[in-house]
């Protein structure tokens, strides 16, 4: 058994936030590879910053992991083929977002040929560590799509001194990244002892929620004698036990400063604010960035795939998703190659249960709704959520009743109800006197509204008032 | 294929309703209420009866006369009644308490825009209006079952007097409901059970009713008087309970509820001691409901990282 002193504990706790139901259906499935689809559509828009271009014409021959597209922006991420087959044309799609964007439509061959002149980059410095991340494609595979190579180019003379490696996945439903924590730990835990070296991190703190002890105990790296007792992680799987073992003795960590924490589970646990607060009792001010404050936050699942990378030189061109929800047949994670169509993931899946009502990407608290089932799967996509029609009713908005139960849920402390009465009568001086542009967005308010109001929206509009005001 | 449904985040919500949190407090309240209609007589029951059907056909009729969505489903409107009807004298005319409930819906709740609009407790007011209006019959009290056969005159309404005009009551007696008063404020019992069903189901919380009762109870040690007696005669606890924790017109944070409970105690304890009205429990919550937006304002959290900014 792991001894409970061996991991840590939360440093402090940020309050409010609600208690969801996990719903983690497909945690105990292995995840599974999904042959290549007839036709993937990549959309050059699958990041924060600026979209990329097709640098492909039709009729190209592409092979699996042959960059489609770039931009000379610096806050941009390249985008590359997920099959090997031929370039049948560029077309359009108008994103969640509200964005459109270009996108490469290629017919794949069936082969998934990787392309030849793909080779692992030589990573010794920060520099390298950059451009392979750059050149990787990789975005923050946690939802947000935040390119990572800007994260990664810290400024040598100050660099953050945490590194957190967020692997809370706090949303209802996925488990991808509890996947990839099972499966693929010791990238995980190379891919920290990377970064470690080449930025200089004093001390690295990986974060899994309570609700995950399997992941728990799969990265702590203090597991050799015992894996299996208490949680039961399956004994037989000696060699991963014996990998991780090797890695923890590594010279790499002679100073023993990656640890792990066990992490409440209470949502939301893993937005970047809650999570350094939770992990170093550090407060991110509005408007700032994690370096600010000495710390940077990776996805698990990006941090593994940084190292895989490394290894191979493949770049992101497929993703695991947990498809659940319930009018999917068979609920489980599949690796997919980016661009498929959400309607090829399900029939994969075995299709429909029950009619689907509303389809999702990412999880039910920060998701977004997508309008038809052939829109793609994106880098950033962790979840697609098949909603049936139990799942999809719509609630009926009554007035409010001042309980406060929003304020209460709310981990930034805000009174989501006072700016709400402010919004409808028009008073931005009173929707800026209640620190509307401090909300994340998190959907705890609404979660909790015993009256079903629709105030993460009316908390998105406040700020976007603000903002207009400027 | 039926066509997505396409909707902002969040995509799942908490099953509380709103209508749920008043059936709470409907729970909450009927230990109460079925008590007093044993230990007042069958008429207890009629009171009620007629202020919670009036509350509701009032609400009914605005919402048909002002053309807004019918809103009796809520409940809202029953439990304004019932707790406006715990508040009345077990033998008050009916169609006083169908006033009274007129007045709280139509004029105190409806007029300001109806529920999560009105400024001041609907029921609070209603039963000040009645009190102002008709002084004699809102303080008329008979002696409850169990007490009658004590005194030979308890059907003389006017001879009985509430404990807190006199104070030869045992703590049992008060605890049990051995006092007169109104029908659902004397059972000091049941109304702490419906706290604790409340507070059990986190539909208010601990610090408006004890930071209001505590403060009674300090301010009466100081100046004499008798703490615990001061607790359980009158409707402190029952207002404590009831209405002062109602949401739209008591403050959102534990700090605004603190301040809130603590004037409700002290406006309790000045108008008991010091003034002339029989009662103080009422008019402490109204006048306290007035001070609301600025106790709101005044308590409004810092927002998470607001001090790192500065």
């Amino acid at each position: 058994m792991v001894k409970s002193e061996e991991v840590l504990r939360p440093v402090k706790d940020i309050g409010g936030g609600a208690n969801l139901p996990h719903r983690k259906n497909t945690a105990e499935k292995e995840s599974v590879m999904m042959p290549p689809p007839e036709t993937v559509v990549i959309p050059m828009q699958q990041h924060i910053g600026a979209p990329c271009t097709p640098c492909v014409k039709k009729g190209d021959t592409v092979y699996v992991g042959t960059k489609i597209g770039d931009s000379d922006k610096f806050v941009s991420a390249p985008i590359h083929s997920s099959v090997s087959g031929t370039v049948s044309g560029l077309g359009s799609l108008l994103l969640p977002s509200g964005q459109t964007t270009e996108t490469v439509i290629i017919q794949s061959d069936g082969q998934m040929t990787p392309d030849p002149d793909l080779k692992p980059p030589v990573v010794e410095t920060l520099e390298d560590l950059v451009k392979a991340a750059r050149d990787s494609g990789l975005v923050g595979l946690g939802g947000a799509g935040f390119p990572s190579h800007v994260k990664l180019n810290v400024n040598p003379d100050n660099p953050p001194d945490t590194l957190i490696i967020n692997g809370a996945e706090c949303e209802p439903y996925i488990t991808s990244d509890y996947r990839e924590c099972v499966e693929n730990t010791d990238n995980i835990l190379e891919g920290v002892y990377l970064l470690k070296k080449l930025i200089g991190f004093k001390q690295v703190i990986i974060a899994v929620e309570n609700n995950k002890p399997k992941a728990i105990q799969a990265l702590n790296k203090l597991v050799e004698n015992v894996i299996g007792q208490d949680v039961g992680v399956d004994v037989s799987d000696d060699e991963k036990t014996h990998a991780l073992y090797k890695v923890a003795t590594d010279e790499r960590d002679a100073d023993n400063s990656v640890r792990l924490m066990r992490l409440k589970s209470r949502y939301p646990q893993g937005a970047e604010k809650v999570l350094i607060y939770t992990a170093t009792g550090r407060k991110l001010p509005l408007g700032k960035l994690p370096s600010d404050v000495g710390c940077m936050v990776m996805n698990v699942t990006s941090v593994s795939f940084l190292n895989k990378y490394i290894k191979t030189g493949m770049p992101l061109v497929s993703k695991t998703v947990t498809v659940d929800g319930g009018a999917v047949m068979n609920a489980q994670n599949v690796i997919v190659p980016i661009g498929t169509s959400i309607s090829d993931v399900i029939e994969f899946c075995g299709g429909y249960k029950s009619p689907a009502r509303k389809i999702l990407y990412g999880g039910p608290m920060m998701g977004n709704a997508v309008v038809d089932v052939n829109m793609p799967i994106l880098k950033q996509n962790n979840a697609i959520l098949v909603l049936d029609r139990k799942q999809a009713e719509k609630r009926v908005e009554s007035p409010c009743i001042r309980c406060g139960r929003c304020a209460k849920a709310c981990p930034m402390r805000l009174q989501p109800l006072e700016i709400e009465s402010a919004l409808r009568i028009g008073n931005l001086e009173a929707v800026k006197a209640h620190y509307a542009d401090y909300c994340i967005e998190c959907g705890s308010c609404s979660y909790v509204c015993p009256s079903k109001r629709h105030l993460t929206q009316v908390m998105r509009m406040a700020k976007a008032e603000l903002r207009n005001k400027k | 294929m039926e066509k997505l449904s396409v909707s902002h985040s969040p995509h799942i919500q908490h099953e509380d309703s709103s209508k749920g949190i008043m059936i709470d407090v409907i729970i909450a309240l009927l230990p109460a209420a079925i008590a007093g209609c044993i230990l007042f007589g069958w008429y207890a029951a009629l009171v009620i009866l007629t202020s919670v059907v009036t509350a509701v056909l009032a609400e009914y009729v605005c919402c048909k006369v002002m053309k807004r969505p019918n809103s009796i489903g809520d409940f809202s409107a029953a439990v304004t009644g019932l707790i406006l009807a715990l508040n009345l004298p077990p033998e008050l005319p009916l169609w006083m308490a169908a006033i009274g409930s007129i007045v709280a819906i139509v004029v105190v709740k409806m007029m300001f825009g109806g529920l999560g609009h009105n400024f001041a407790n609907p029921a609070i007011t209603a039963r000040i209006v009645l009190l102002v209006s008709f002084p004699a019959a809102m303080t008329s009290w008979i002696n409850p079952l169990g007490l009658e056969n004590a005194v030979t005159s308890a059907t003389d309404v006017n001879t009985v007097a509430t404990p807190l005009a006199n104070d030869s009551y045992t703590y049992g007696q008060l605890f049990m409901g051995q006092v007169p008063g109104c029908i659902g404020e004397t059972f000091s019992l049941l109304i702490i059970l419906g706290a604790l069903y409340l507070i059990a189901r986190r539909v208010i919380s601990l610090v408006t009713p004890l930071s209001m009762v505590a403060t009674v109870a300090l301010i009466s040690f100081i100046f004499g008087e008798d703490p615990l007696y001061m607790i359980l005669s009158g409707g402190l606890l029952f207002g404590a309970v009831f209405m002062a924790t109602d949401y739209v017109t008591s403050p959102i944070n534990w700090k605004g509820k603190l301040i809130f409970g603590i004037g409700c105690g002290l406006i309790t304890f000045v108008i008991r001691h010091f003034g002339y009205l029989p009662e103080g429990v009422s008019y402490a919550i109204l006048l306290m409901n007035l001070f609301v937006p600025f106790i709101n304002k005044i308590t409004t959290p810092k927002p998470f990282g607001w001090e790192a900014a500065k």
